[in-house]
């Protein structure tokens, strides 16, 4: 056997098998969302100021058993006034069929922008946490899940 | 729509305690995504809102979406600064909404 006969017809079944399941996906539209969904997000929900890196900090398992049931909490350093405080904080998955998880709305009265829910994740991926200040000021965090069963059913 | 929801609410702080309430309320939160056994999709049915309020003022809501698991459970935190009474509501995408109250006294 020649092993470049081998890798020569390897390699057109996979182009033949990735050319098949991007027809389908690009016929029936994209599955899962992506990056540019949460961008996309993030723009609508900031109205487009810059998000930066730290202030809120999200806490994610690193692997997720189950991804039916996937705990995620946050906190953000504020000193909840009248005069500066957390308005909203957003959680997107990147790589879910949707990217919204959950948006929480906040008051001075809160005490404290934190909160904890559980989600669910179809694979894993990255979960971003938004936060938007009462001064417009955006801030996010991300973190890596490892999903070992996929939790959006279907 | 939903089986009685349970919040853990301290039953007294001492005025200016910022304290964790935690609720929990059943619903399958059908995300939509599912198919029958014919491969028919079954419809989204969720609990698509949750807000808290003290003495009927809101001072915490969510926005829900299908990628919460189902059974929501939610954390958060509140300041008490006098007695009164907490108002928790979930809304259902059918706008059907399930009110749970519950009273927090200040300890003297």
């Amino acid at each position: 056997m020649h092993p470049s006969t081998n890798l020569g017809r390897r390699r057109l079944l996979g182009t033949a098998a990735a050319a098949a399941t991007a027809a389908f996906f690009g016929t029936s539209g994209r599955v899962f969302a992506a990056m540019e969904d949460v961008d996309k997000a993030i723009a609508d929900f900031g109205g487009g100021a810059e998000a930066a890196d730290g202030t809120i900090t999200l806490t994610t398992p690193e692997i997720a058993e189950n991804g039916n049931s996937v705990p995620v909490a946050f906190s953000v350093e504020s000193p909840m006034t009248e005069e500066s405080h957390v308005e909203s904080v957003m959680i997107l998955a990147a790589d879910n069929p949707s990217a919204g998880v959950a948006t929480f709305h906040f008051t001075p009265r809160s005490g404290e922008a934190k909160a904890s829910t559980r989600m669910r994740l179809a694979r894993t991926q990255d979960v971003v946490a938004v936060a938007k200040m009462s001064d417009g000021s955006l801030h996010r965090a991300s973190a890596n899940v490892k999903v070992t069963i996929g939790g959006c059913g279907g | 729509m939903a089986a009685k929801p349970r919040v853990k609410v301290p039953k007294s702080v001492a005025a200016g305690d910022v304290i964790t309430i935690k609720s929990l309320i059943s619903h399958k939160m059908e995300s939509g995504q599912r198919k029958d056994g014919d491969g028919n999709p079954i419809p989204r049915d969720i609990i698509n809102h949750f807000a808290a309020a003290f003495d009927g003022e809101e001072f915490f809501s969510v926005d829900i979406d299908p990628a919460v698991s189902a059974n929501p459970y939610l954390e958060f935190s509140v300041r008490v600064d006098e007695a009164g009474t907490f108002t928790f509501t979930w809304t259902d995408d059918a706008g059907e909404v399930i009110t749970h109250e519950q009273d927090i006294a200040l300890k003297s």
